[in-house]
């Protein structure tokens, strides 16, 4: 397998796969906080989520064309405020679904997949007669393009870094929401107990509607993210959405530590194995590696031990 | 523009098919006998099978997604349909008739495609189909084109082994993209080595098979042969292996948004395609697609086609400032838009040389016929139902069109069953 590659050239090699696998990594825990936020925390199965994802994807579009028009000189920054504004539309159009819809289907979490899966279809269709049924071009500033070159065969692509900055950034500010605010403590409450945190005075319609509008909120980051490395169309977010069921169960669907912890053993496998078999079939054995381990661990790898 | 009207149906009469058919079976006899032909020739003479034609006007059906996940890749072929529909009607329609056309969508679901096919034969008795884009939803359509005799122009390039008598195939079928592109790689570049990439299905296995045939054949090497899911968003390992494997040739068939993602990421990777190590050599990537991952992404990859947007020849500039009239300035046109396009003036050439609407008589007349209007030059239908054209290879320019630095000098022969490359 190795032959006729010198042992530097290896070396090379496996330093840029362990990076590949690293900004998959990245890519899995942008993808996945969003949605075990909301799975985790309110037991809603989000199908919209890759849609919240292009929306952001579609914010950093306009964004990008406003600042080419109107603001040339400040084309180099607007990637930030780009993410920002992806954050607050993805946030209170979340906001909006869940007053408009999901508060109505707590208890019917089948009706709550059928009823988000509905507004996906109705959001890509709305994308679709907004902004055309073709994919759409993100110009993306000069200093987010190329590789940094570390040796002569080791190249670092400028927009992976960007992608990890972002993906650690995100989790740090999630971590210190959840475990070290006053409104993260009344999120674990109203999950661990409703009726007690209820009758404490936690105000838990108010909490699910601000988790709901969090969690399509780092969707949309996610998705401003994803215009470095992805396609943005309006059927787009289809292609990140298994995926990100995917690490979101693997994890243990309460358990944000278990979310990052599934991200980070499922992107090394699936690149290292990509890197010795083909395409499609590491993706089945990704696969039938989780589905093992899910038969042996149904609640995924790291339960919420809470008592019922 | 023409009718969108998507439910009305245009049975003159309320009898039955039968009954019409056999009427006018009569009246055609009739017509024959005393050898009447007028400037335009009568329907009973032109229709002996119940078509929906009428003394002035002629309903063709088209069949495309526009909604659901392809419509990305469709609507450009339904623009291209529509054009050619009014450009035949304002130079006076095909045989005295104008064309109205009934629209149906196809919502990028394959059996939504066959169902819409039954319903534009049997409901609307439309006189031809431009219409299917994937090869899943041409083979959803084929048993119902083929039980009812109709007659559909399918435009996208494909990976052959078919040949139905019931559709025109005005893409090019594999041979014709590879071969050449292959033997221009060896000839023009030296190329020796080849990685094969694309998306798991159908079109890319089948064309990646008869690359490496060939590449076997000319004694060279394939080092890499891979396929990734459709929406696979992720390349970096299989950069990192090309970067390994140092091909000389990237063969690349990727589609939809992995291609996006595919070269977004080559590019950060650090790879400058201008360089030519690799060379990038695609058969899946048009003008459309550019649009979407972006002029810088693609700079300097080779795509091997039998159209592009920049041919310089008179046809192409009166298309492209047609199209753009009609539909915008901020238009482009890819391969399969413009073979779209070819669908309804084969239909109406062919049509004018039967002197007859009637399916089976069209089907005697396709081998041979001609059209030079083409906006890729001269094409000619070959008795298999594919068209004779050639093959061109262009280099992606920053500005998202491609400049054309090689074509074939003959007309490539289509040859949906090539023998030794299966």
């Amino acid at each position: 397998m190795f032959d006729g590659y010198t042992s530097s050239e290896l070396m090379s090699i496996f330093a840029m796969q362990g990076f590949a696998g690293l900004s998959l990594f990245s890519v899995f825990v942008l993808m996945a906080l969003g949605l075990a936020i909301i799975f985790g925390q309110m037991g809603v199965i989000n199908m919209a989520h890759g849609e919240f994802m292009i929306l952001g994807a579609y914010t950093t579009y306009l964004t990008s064309g406003f600042f080419q028009s109107y603001l040339p000189g400040l084309f180099g920054g607007y990637f930030f405020v780009a993410m920002i504004l992806a954050f607050f539309i993805c946030a209170a159009l979340g906001a909006l679904v869940e007053w408009l819809m999901i508060r109505h289907l707590y208890h019917r979490p089948l009706d709550t997949l059928l009823a988000t899966w509905g507004l996906s279809l109705i959001m890509q269709q709305a994308y679709r007669s907004i902004f055309g049924a073709r994919e759409v071009g993100v110009d993306l500033p000069e200093w987010m393009m190329g590789a940094i070159p570390v040796t002569d065969m080791v190249d670092l692509p400028i927009n992976g870094v960007f992608v990890m900055i972002i993906a650690l950034s995100v989790a740090v500010g999630v971590y210190l929401l959840m475990y070290r605010s006053g409104y993260g403590k009344k999120v674990r409450a109203v999950v661990q107990n409703r009726p007690m945190a209820e009758a404490v005075g936690i105000n838990s319609a108010g909490i699910d509607r601000a988790t709901f509008a969090l969690g399509c909120g780092i969707a949309g980051i996610a998705g401003a993210a994803f215009t470095m490395i992805g396609s943005t169309g309006p059927s787009s977010g289809q292609a990140y959405i298994v995926d990100t069921f995917l690490v979101v169960v693997f994890g243990g669907a309460q358990s944000l530590i278990g979310t990052i912890v599934s991200a980070f053993g499922i992107s090394q496998a699936q690149s290292t194995m990509e890197f010795f078999l083909s395409g499609s079939m590491a993706k089945v054995l990704t696969l039938l590696v989780v589905i093992g381990i899910l038969m042996i661990r149904p609640e995924g790898l790291m339960a919420l031990k809470v008592r019922r | 523009m023409g009718t969108t009207d998507t439910t009305a149906t245009r049975r003159s009469d309320g009898k039955g098919p039968g009954f019409r058919k056999s009427l006018m079976t009569l009246a055609a006899s009739v017509m024959l006998a005393t050898s009447v032909q007028a400037a335009t020739p009568s329907t009973a003479e032109v229709n002996t099978t119940g078509l929906a034609v009428t003394d002035d006007t002629v309903t063709v059906g088209i069949l495309h997604s526009i909604t659901g996940t392809m419509a990305i890749s469709e609507i450009g072929s339904v623009q291209a349909e529509k054009l050619a529909i009014d450009q035949i009607n304002a130079s006076g329609g095909v045989l005295g008739r104008q064309i109205e056309f009934v629209q149906e969508d196809g919502a990028s679901d394959w059996p939504t495609f066959a169902e819409k096919t039954r319903k534009l034969l049997r409901q609307d008795n439309v006189a031809a189909i431009f219409g299917a884009w994937t090869s899943a939803s041409r083979k959803a359509i084929l048993p119902v084109i083929e039980q009812f005799n109709g007659m559909l122009y399918y435009p996208t390039f494909y990976e052959g082994l078919e040949q139905s008598p019931n559709v025109v195939y005005t893409g090019q079928e594999a041979t014709q993209q590879i071969l050449a592109s292959i033997d221009w790689a060896v000839e023009t570049k030296g190329a020796k080595t080849f990685y094969l990439l694309g998306s798991d299905y159908i079109w890319p296995r089948t064309s990646n098979k008869i690359a490496r045939k060939h590449i076997d054949k000319l004694g060279l090497k394939v080092v890499g042969e891979e396929y990734y899911p459709l929406g696979h968003t992720q390349f970096n390992s299989v950069i990192n292996k090309i970067k390994l494997r140092k091909p000389d040739v990237i063969f690349a068939s990727v589609v939809g948004g992995s291609n996006v993602a595919f070269y977004k990421q080559m590019k950060a990777a650090g790879v400058d395609f201008t360089d030519e190590k690799p060379l990038l050599l695609t058969i899946s990537v048009t003008e459309d697609e550019i649009r979407g991952i972006g002029g810088e992404n693609v700079e300097g990859i080779y795509a091997s086609m039998k159209y592009f947007q920049s041919l310089d020849n008179a046809n192409n500039k009166e298309f492209v400032a047609a199209f753009k009239e009609a539909y915008g300035d901020d238009m482009v046109i890819g391969d399969v838009t413009q073979a779209a396009y070819l669908g309804p003036w084969l239909w109406k050439a062919a049509v004018e040389k039967a002197g007859s609407f009637d399916i089976d008589k069209i089907r005697e007349e396709f081998a041979g016929i001609e059209f030079d209007k083409a906006p890729e030059g001269y094409v000619r239908i070959h008795e298999n139902h594919h068209l004779w054209s050639k093959t061109r290879i262009g280099q992606a320019q920053l500005d998202g069109q491609y400049k054309v630095v090689y074509e074939t000098e003959e007309l490539m022969e289509p040859d949906p069953f090539p023998k030794g490359y299966q």
